[in-house]
This record gives C-alpha cells, structure tokens and sequence, in this order.
C-alpha cells in the first residue's frame, strides 16, 4: 500500500470540496437480512443513499432500526444481501477480504462506541498503528502523530496507556487513530454514547471542526435529536428503511 | 516490528496466565533435557568405556568376529607387528592414533588342581602397559576412572580373573574377594576337572610355585588348544580376580600377558594376534581413521583378509542401549510435548476469547487476516521461546546441582558404582534441538486458535461481550 500524502494541514472549505467533488459513499437498494435461527430477520430494506464529501453526515433513527448494520456496510465490514455500495468511487462488493482490508486501511476510519484502542499501546502507538500497517516511514509517522495528537488536544498524553486516559480522552485518541491515514470517510457508531453530555458535546465539536480542517467525511450514528444541530445531513432511519435525509442548504430530499 | 512488539506486549498484559503457561513450558522442558543429559551421560560412560577396553578401531581377520569365538586363534593376523609399525609410521595416523596395541584371544580350559575344580574360560592377551595407557582415555571428561591392569609389572606369569571364575575355582580367599559365598556341601565345581595327567604335567612345568610362597592357592593352571590343534598348559599365578559387571562374562573371563599367551598358543611359530585395537585421540576421527588404514591393510590383505571395525561394530550392546534410550527420550518428548501443546492451545484460546473486540478492531482499521493469523502465532512463539529458554536455564541449574550432590549408581552391565552425572552443560545440539522443538509445538498450538482468530466475522467481532 503506498502511503498518503503527509499534510494534514487545513484543507479547502467543506462546502467548495463537496462542490467540486462527488459524493464519497453511494448505496444503491442495499437490503440486508440477519437470520436468527429459523427467523429471517430484514434489517435494510431496499436502502438507496449518497454521503456527500467532506459532509458531516448523521445517521439518525431509534434503536433496532439499522444504523449499525448500515454503518458497518458503508464501512465495508459487513456485505449486503441486495444491491450496490460504492465508496470512495470502488465497488466494495467486488472486492474479496485482503483487498477490503487494505481498502479500509486506506479509505475508512473507525471510531467506536467503546473506543475500542489497543490495551497495550500508548496514546501515540494507537495513533501511530494505521501508519504502520500502511507502511509509512518513521519520518513520516513521527510528523503525523503528533500533530494528530495536537489536535485532538492530547500532546500531553502521548505515553498514557488507554487505562490511564478518561472515556473522553480516550474517544479523542479514537479520532486521532481514525483520522491517521486522512482517510476519505469517518465512521463512527455512537461516538458519544458512552460519554457524559459535557465530554459528548466536547467530542462532537471536535470531530466538527475536524471535518471542517482535513476535508474528511464523518457519517456516525446516533438516537440523539440533538446532534442534527451539528450535522451538514442528517438521514432518519426507522425499521431499516430511510424516512427523510435532510442536507442543510439543500434542503429535505426523498 | 510492530507485531513482535504487539505480541510481547500481550504475552505481559495478562502476567498470571503467561507465567503458568511459561512455568509448564519450562518444567517440560526441564524433564526433557534431564533425560537427554542422563542419556548422554550414559551413552558418554559406556563409550568411554568400550574405547578404554579396546580401543575406537580394532584391525581382525575379516571373519573373526562372527566366527572366531569358535577357535579364536585360527583367525589370526600375520605380520601383525609390520602393521602396527605401518600405523606408527603413517604420518596422518600418527596424529590421531593415541595407542595402537595387538592381543590375542583364545578359549581354553582353567582348573584348580588342589581343589579339582575347572571351567572354560576365554581369555585375553594384551600388552599391559599399552591396555593401561588406553584406560587412560576421557575425551567426554566422565567422572569415572578405569581400574588399571594389575598385569602391568606383574610377573610373566601373572593373570587376572573375572570373579566369577574365581569364585568356581575356589579362590576367593586367596584373592581376598569380598562377598563370595561358599558352597554349603564341599562339592565338585560343575565341569570337567582338567585330567590329573595335564594337572601334573602343568605343575611340573612350573618349578617356581611352591607351597611356602603363600601364593600357592591363587595359582590356576590353563589349558589351551595350541595353533597345530595340540592341549598345551601352563600355569599362571592369578593376581587379582575383577568382577567384570555381566555374570556370565565374569565367570569365563581371564587375562594375561600378551607375549605369555602368545608363547602358549603358537609355540615356536611365527606369533600373531587376533587384533590390533586402536585408540584415537577423538572418536570423531574415526571415520577418517578408517579410511587411512584401508590402503596400508591392502598390502597385508593379500594372504588374509583384514577388516577394520569400530567400537559400535564390536558391541552391538551399546547401540541397542543406546536405540532404547533414543526410544524412551523420543517417547517423553512426545508425551511433554503433548502436554505443553495442549497447555499452549488453551491459553491461546482463551486470549482469543477474551480479545475477540481488539481482533475486530484490528481487522476493522485494516489488518488482513494474515496478520491476524501472525500476532496470535508469534505470541505463541514467543510463550514457546521464552518456555524452553527458562526451562534450559533450570536444566542447567539442576544438572549443576545434581553433578555436585556426588550421587553414585550401579548401572546394568557395570562393576563399579559410577557417578549419578547429567551431561548437559555444552551440549549444544540438544539444548538447541529441545528449544526449537517446543517452540515448533509451541507454534502449532497457537496456530489453530490463531486461524480461528483470523477467520472471526469482524462485525460479530466488533459485538462480542
């Protein structure tokens, strides 16, 4: 995998990238079905949808109503019964296992609910691991993190292990670590689930501003109406079918 | 890097589940090597001994050692003394060569005549001086010490007895030899006494004995087939009777010098012997020793054929012991071996069950499968290293130990008690050999769990609780 550019200085304004580029996730009736025991469960029912570039993008909708699977699916964890995704202009579904997951490494990164860091790396090797699967050099890798570091507001926090870091904290490396090979596209599950409403808030800001200053997409679920606030789209979802999207300056589409 | 770092990170984030593995690892190890060093031990004590007795080489008529027990002298070497002046003179052998001695072996008859007790006997003649200077021999530094030859300055005359042909003779208290029981009832010794007519024809060949000597009752007279076929006897003053460690080569064993036996066997004939034994300064010069002494017995293979053999050739004893000790090692690496997978395998699935999410997160962020499959294998590599490292480490400790408690034992087919020892200090290829061993198994454990890691659906990964 040849490594990314280095700059991870502010990019062109979210609004003219999204302009000049197309959109960097599109499903086309993506169905998805889990089966339970004897019991076919349908989960996405015939999803057609687009993640705008460089849009900070909310998948909102109620427990149980397919966000999660949704997610994983546009981050190519998880395959759909029916239909197409497209991310980052590939068709994910023609993709076999090794080359999904060098896709991600390059194209994806992952924030999770429980933050999901290694036990056993510090702050900075957390941030640091998706640079080293992709090969980049120790140069490299040492200009990169702690820059990340910095902006994620954790420079002090370099050697601390993930037991020595508050869940906010914590969730701040997660970004840093998702946000390592400036990948095309954030996913993030309930990135403030398990964080107080201050930290939550905190976090949310944070990943904002980010979008805004690296030209990233972020698409995170969430069952809080209050995040909308924050969102450039937001897409309801309820039992596995899309209710409304709504694009701030665009307005509401089907 | 990151992988080895990642996995030796992992090995000390759950320190009590790594230690007990490690600590089993190591105790396995530790058996394993105890063995392998009482077995090198043995195997080193019974080389040595053979190569003291007779020698790395020894030069026989070709048919001698399968047919020469029959009629030992028939089979024996012409020239024999232009053959060991060829090996003296060979500049390649006479690197190697420590001793290059000739005897001779013959079957005959022994008898007591004061106490009309006989028996067969196969006897040795040997030059002492030389048979000492092999006894001599230590290149694996064993703490035994050989007996030397009490023929060494003894009379021409003189002869060593196993015990047990001193006990049927009736010399025990001649010879002094501690716990020799007597017969209940004064009764005949099983055999055929020598005829009186040989007895008395013996005693008159042999002016010097006389009754006031003290030493009458430790004199034995011999009776050998000389080499035209005709009895010839002498009598021969037994010095010390050596217990020979096997009954039955004890009570047919008997000794004297070479240039007496000689005298007895082919009289006024041009003397041979029945081998020439060669002792080399290291047994890894064997082969090369071989093959220098094929062209100089070329020359002297025109009228009899020669053959060279080996100590291992000459005593298939010490290589069926040997294979039986090989069998019994291999056996208990296999059974600790087994063990120490099935340890591994367990704490392997375990980590792999409770590390679930990290293995979905890592596939998530990108690693393939493989380098999945290469963190949980490394990390059982790593347990499988660390394991035979520390367990060598006891080992070694252990056998220091135990090398100093001056423990002795009797092993089978031996006279003396020998030192309770375990060679393992430098011996290299078998500490090596365990190391690696375990950690191939080591690594074999881990791989299934490992493949089960690499294989876990990333979604279900990421939702595991």
């Amino acid at each position: 995998m040849a490594d990314q550019e280095d700059d991870l200085e502010p990019a062109p304004t979210g609004e003219q990238a999204a302009v000049k580029q197309g959109p960097v996730a599109v499903l086309t009736q993506v169905e998805k079905t889990y089966q339970l025991d004897s019991v076919s469960v349908p989960v996405i029912k015939g999803v057609s949808i687009l993640v705008r570039h460089a849009c900070f993008t909310v998948l909102l909708g109620p427990s149980g109503s397919g966000k999660t699977t949704l997610l994983n699916m546009i981050g190519c964890i998880d395959k759909p019964d029916k239909g197409e995704i497209i991310v980052a202009d590939t068709k994910v579904g023609e993709l076999s296992d090794d080359e999904l997951s060098d896709f991600r490494a390059k194209n994806i990164g992952f924030i999770f609910q429980n933050f999901n860091l290694l036990p056993v790396l510090s702050a900075y090797e957390n941030i640091e691991y998706p640079l080293l699967l992709a090969g980049a050099s120790a140069k490299k890798r040492g200009n990169r993190v702690p820059r990340l570091l910095e902006a994620v507001g954790l420079s002090d926090r370099a050697k601390n292990l993930p037991g020595q870091l508050s869940g906010g904290q914590r969730q701040r490396v997660a970004i840093a670590r998702a946000l390592a090979r400036k990948p095309k596209l954030v996913i993030a599950d309930e990135p403030t689930a398990n964080l107080d409403s201050q930290t939550g808030a905190a976090i949310l800001s944070l990943m904002r501003r980010l979008v805004e200053r690296y030209e990233i997409s972020f698409l995170f679920s969430s069952h809080d109406p209050e995040v909308v606030k924050a969102a450039d789209d937001t897409i309801y979802l309820k039992d596995g079918v899309i209710q409304k999207i709504q694009r701030k300056g665009v307005g509401e589409a089907s | 890097m990151m992988t080895f770092n990642l996995a030796l990170r992992n090995l000390l984030r759950n320190r009590r589940r790594s230690l007990a593995t490690l600590l089993g690892m190591a105790i396995g190890s530790t058996a394993i090597l105890l063995f392998g060093g009482f077995k090198t031990n043995i195997s080193y004590e019974m080389h040595t001994t053979l190569v003291r007795d007779g020698g790395h080489l020894q030069i026989q008529h070709r048919d001698f050692y399968l047919y020469g027990s029959g009629n030992p002298t028939a089979y024996g070497i012409a020239d024999y003394t232009k053959i060991l002046e060829a090996i003296k003179n060979d500049e390649v052998l006479q690197k190697m060569v420590v001793m290059a001695t000739p005897a001779l072996q013959f079957g005959g008859i022994a008898g007591n005549y004061a106490a009309s007790v006989s028996r067969t006997v196969i006897g040795n003649g040997f030059v002492a001086e030389d048979v000492n200077r092999m006894r001599m021999w230590n290149d694996f530094g064993v703490p035994s010490k050989a007996p030397l030859s009490a023929l060494e300055g003894a009379s021409e005359d003189a002869a060593v007895v196993g015990t047990g042909v001193a006990r049927v003779l009736q010399l025990c208290d001649a010879l002094k030899i501690a716990r020799c029981p007597k017969p209940e009832k004064e009764q005949k010794a099983e055999g055929a006494a020598i005829p009186d007519d040989i007895a008395q024809l013996s005693l008159l060949e042999t002016p010097s004995v006389s009754a006031s000597d003290g030493k009458a009752g430790a004199r034995i007279e011999v009776l050998v087939v000389n080499s035209k076929g005709a009895p010839n006897v002498t009598s021969l003053e037994v010095v010390r009777a050596e217990d020979r460690g096997i009954k039955e080569l004890d009570e047919v064993s008997l000794m004297m010098h070479f240039a007496k036996l000689q005298q007895l066997v082919y009289g006024k004939s041009p003397p041979k012997a029945t081998s020439i034994m060669i002792q080399l300064q290291h047994s890894d010069q064997i082969a090369e020793a071989r093959a220098r002494l094929v062209p100089i017995l070329s020359s002297f293979s025109k009228t009899q054929p020669l053959a060279v053999l080996d100590f291992r050739e000459l005593s298939p004893f010490f290589v069926q012991t040997m294979s039986m000790f090989d069998t019994i090692f291999g056996f208990v690496f296999l059974l600790i071996g087994s063990i120490v997978l099935f340890t591994v395998s367990n704490t392997m699935n375990t980590t792999v069950v409770e590390r679930t999410v990290e293995i979905g997160t890592l596939r998530a962020i990108g690693l393939r499968r493989g380098g999945i499959l290469r963190l949980f294998v490394l990390e059982g590599a790593l347990l499988g290293l660390f394991g035979a490292v520390l367990g060598a480490t006891m080992a070694l400790s252990l056998a220091t130990l135990i090398n100093h408690l001056g423990i002795h034992w009797l092993p089978p087919a031996s006279a003396v008690e020998m030192p309770f020892t375990v060679a393992i200090w430098g011996e290299t290829s078998m500490i090596t050999g365990t190391t690696i061993g375990l950690i191939l198994i080591a690594i074999i454990s881990a791989w299934w769990p490992a493949y089960r890691a690499a294989r876990l659906d990333v979604v279900e990964a990421l939702r595991h609780v």
